[in-house]
């Protein structure tokens, strides 16, 4: 399990630089959507990995070992929301960008011209 | 202590931008002056607001009480609750960015709210998001609102749109998502280590760190302050900010001078509370690393100043030169420094916002034909007949007669003050930092010579590149009056009024601005202030 996710995330992150380091605009935020998955999913590592434990603990439970952390699962939900507006608003000033220039090269303009 | 009324105020400076907005948004377009008048009339109470808490806090602080304050959203108690606290730094940083805010907003009525689409919208959030970020008591909210921010800088930072305004809106947008993932990372990784991501909690258990966590903790501290300082535009992370600034319109650069100011005050605030000078690893951890950051973003910053071309860069190196001086102040050591420190952040802010104000108005004089809209509208959709009517409109107003001897006079304030000439309080500011920075041992660090002598010629190298320009903007002969209205030479104004005040007023400001120092040192008194306040129905009960 623990390799799993660690896994993802390192491939997610590595897919992800790679494609930010890339000259065109739309690798640029499919770089930056996958490396907020892997981020969304590190929070969500870092409250430990429990399966099939629930996050909310109900009336009168005294063990808490026995529910999963509810903090990361909330913290993931903000992040994702903000992740997902931020990408609509990169998304925006990409069709813009591409719209003004002609041209989807991060610069605005073709090497070479 | 018993609650009051007046305690309520803390949540007013992000509740009511919030919803003034959200009516924004529903109101027509058309409905200019309406807008304009709720949007500074939500400004001025704001401002109040804002007043009103530093006075509570004077008040308390000094008798010599803990001037903190801390309110519990929801009635949670603190370490599990989101709390805002309200102290002296954050009172001051409120203030600034509600009178940034004022002048800038002030501003843009003249012509600027027109040249797009929702521009009070989105102002009044920066402002909601700017002051969220000062209140905020916990590091998963300061991350909210830093977001918050940041993302209607977008929107205002595309105002007015244009290629040359998307161009630097791509990179600007793409840096700041990555310094984001970096943020969350580094807040991961210390929820990871210590369980709590609430300032006072953080500080007060970061000493009970086992000792096998320490490197996680460190490296979680070490990826959220390269987020901070992407934010505060240390070199090499600020590549970007020149341009970026130099691309947005008057009034939303204005209100930039203070994105800057926000990381640094996020540094302020959670590298002096978790670091103290007692407690094993964590004594005054990073602080060679502001240090060096901090000068060579000077040195970068100077250089840049005197490479510019236009005021625009003139402008845009300023605001590293002024992030650089900071930074480097707040690095060398813990002491007087730090209030001259603040007097220069609030001084600097101010200036850098009348410059940027100023700017517009000096190049219109030179350019004769005013490029209102460069380009293409990109986010149009009901503006395109207001736009019509717009420059149909624009002959109208009142003109300043001698308008050049506004600009002129308004030019060489806001140069005195970034330069750190005297009499102005940028002088007065430097001076305090310099005599900070000599005080604080007896064998001055080689790295705090080089500190004083960047600081001493980044002035000049300011000096150097405006006086260049001013000589070729305002010394030509002028062929075309160039139209210049009140409400665009106000807020000028009111900015240079306000450094004029801070000199004229010195001494009081000085006496604030160590108080806030050692508030900030102050770690035991704020953690105590966060976690010992009681919810509402405890407080009934006992």
């Amino acid at each position: 399990m623990e390799l799993v996710l660690a896994l993802a995330i390192g491939v997610l992150t590595a897919s992800g630089v790679w494609l930010i380091l890339r000259p065109r605009t739309f690798q640029v935020i499919i770089g930056l959507s996958l490396m907020s998955y892997a981020v969304n999913l590190f929070i969500y590592a870092v409250g430990r990995l429990r399966v099939d434990a629930p996050p909310i603990v109900g009336k009168g439970a005294a063990n808490p070992a026995l529910y999963d952390d509810p903090l990361p699962q909330a913290l993931v939900l903000t992040a994702i929301v903000i992740s997902f507006a931020m990408t609509a608003l990169l998304l925006v000033v990409l069709l813009a960008s591409r719209g003004l220039t002609g041209t989807d090269h991060v610069d605005g303009e073709e090497e070479g011209e | 202590m018993n609650s009051t009324p007046l305690d309520h105020l803390i949540v007013m400076p992000i509740l009511l931008p919030l919803l003034t907005s959200a009516i924004m948004l529903l109101t027509s377009e058309r409905q200019r002056t309406a807008k304009n008048v709720v949007s500074i009339a939500t400004i001025l109470a704001v401002l109040v607001i804002d007043i009103i808490l530093l006075l509570r806090i004077v008040a308390v602080g000094l008798e010599g009480a803990p001037a903190t304050r801390a309110y519990l959203i929801g009635d949670w108690p603190a370490p599990f609750g989101i709390v805002l606290v309200s102290d002296w730094l954050s009172a001051l940083m409120l203030i600034l960015a509600a009178t940034l805010a004022l002048a800038a907003m002030i501003y843009a009525t003249a012509r600027w709210e027109r040249v797009g689409p929702r521009f009070h919208a989105l102002f009044l959030l920066q402002l909601m998001g700017l002051n969220g970020a000062f209140l905020t008591g916990d590091i998963f909210n300061l991350f909210v609102f830093f977001e918050v921010l940041l993302a209607a800088s977008y929107g205002l930072l595309l105002h007015g749109s244009g290629e040359k305004r998307v161009k630097a809106g791509l990179h600007y947008v793409s840096v700041n998502v990555l310094a984001s993932l970096l943020f969350l990372i580094g807040t991961a990784m210390i929820y990871g280590v210590t369980g709590t991501l609430n300032m006072a909690d953080l500080a007060y258990r970061i000493a009970t760190v086992p000792a096998r966590d320490i490197a996680l903790l460190q490296s979680g501290m070490a990826i959220l302050g390269i987020a901070f300082l992407i934010k505060a535009g240390m070199w090499p992370l600020s590549f970007w900010l020149p341009r970026t600034y130099a691309a947005a319109s008057p009034p939303a650069a204005a209100l930039f001078a203070i994105l800057s100011k926000v990381g640094i005050y996020a540094v302020l605030r959670i590298y002096l509370l978790l670091f103290g000078e007692e407690g094993g690893w964590a004594i005054n951890f990073g602080e060679e690393w502001l240090l060096i950051g901090g000068i060579a973003t000077l040195a970068f910053g100077t250089i840049g100043v005197l490479a510019a071309r236009s005021l625009a860069g003139v402008a845009g190196y300023s605001v590293l030169i002024s992030s650089g001086s900071l930074l480097g102040v707040i690095g060398a050591g813990r002491g007087q420094v730090l209030g001259g420190a603040l007097y220069y952040l609030v001084s600097s802010t101010l200036a850098l916002a009348a410059f940027y104000l100023l700017m517009e108005l000096v190049e219109r004089a030179d350019a004769r034909t005013v490029d209102l809209i460069d380009g293409e509208p990109v986010f149009d959709d009901e503006e395109t007949e207001v736009r019509v009517l717009e420059q149909e409109e624009s002959e109208i107003g009142t003109r300043i007669p001698a308008t050049i001897a506004v600009l002129g006079g308004g030019f060489v304030f806001s140069v005195l003050l970034m330069a750190g000439l005297p009499p102005l309080s940028g002088f007065l500011a430097k001076f305090a930092m310099i005599d900070g920075l000599l005080d604080l041992s007896e064998n001055i660090a080689a790295t705090s010579w080089w500190l004083i002598g960047l600081l001493i010629v980044s002035g000049l190298a300011i000096l150097i590149s405006t006086t260049r320009a001013g000589i070729d903007l305002l010394w030509t002969p002028d062929v075309n009056k160039p139209p210049l209205r009140v409400s665009e030479a106000a807020p000028v104004g009111i900015l240079l009024g306000v450094c004029l005040g801070l000199t004229i007023f010195a001494g009081p400001v000085m006496r604030y601005m160590e108080r806030t120092a050692i508030s900030l040192y102050d770690r035991e008194g704020y953690i105590q202030a966060v976690l010992k306040v009681l919810p509402d129905k405890d407080r009934a009960s006992t």
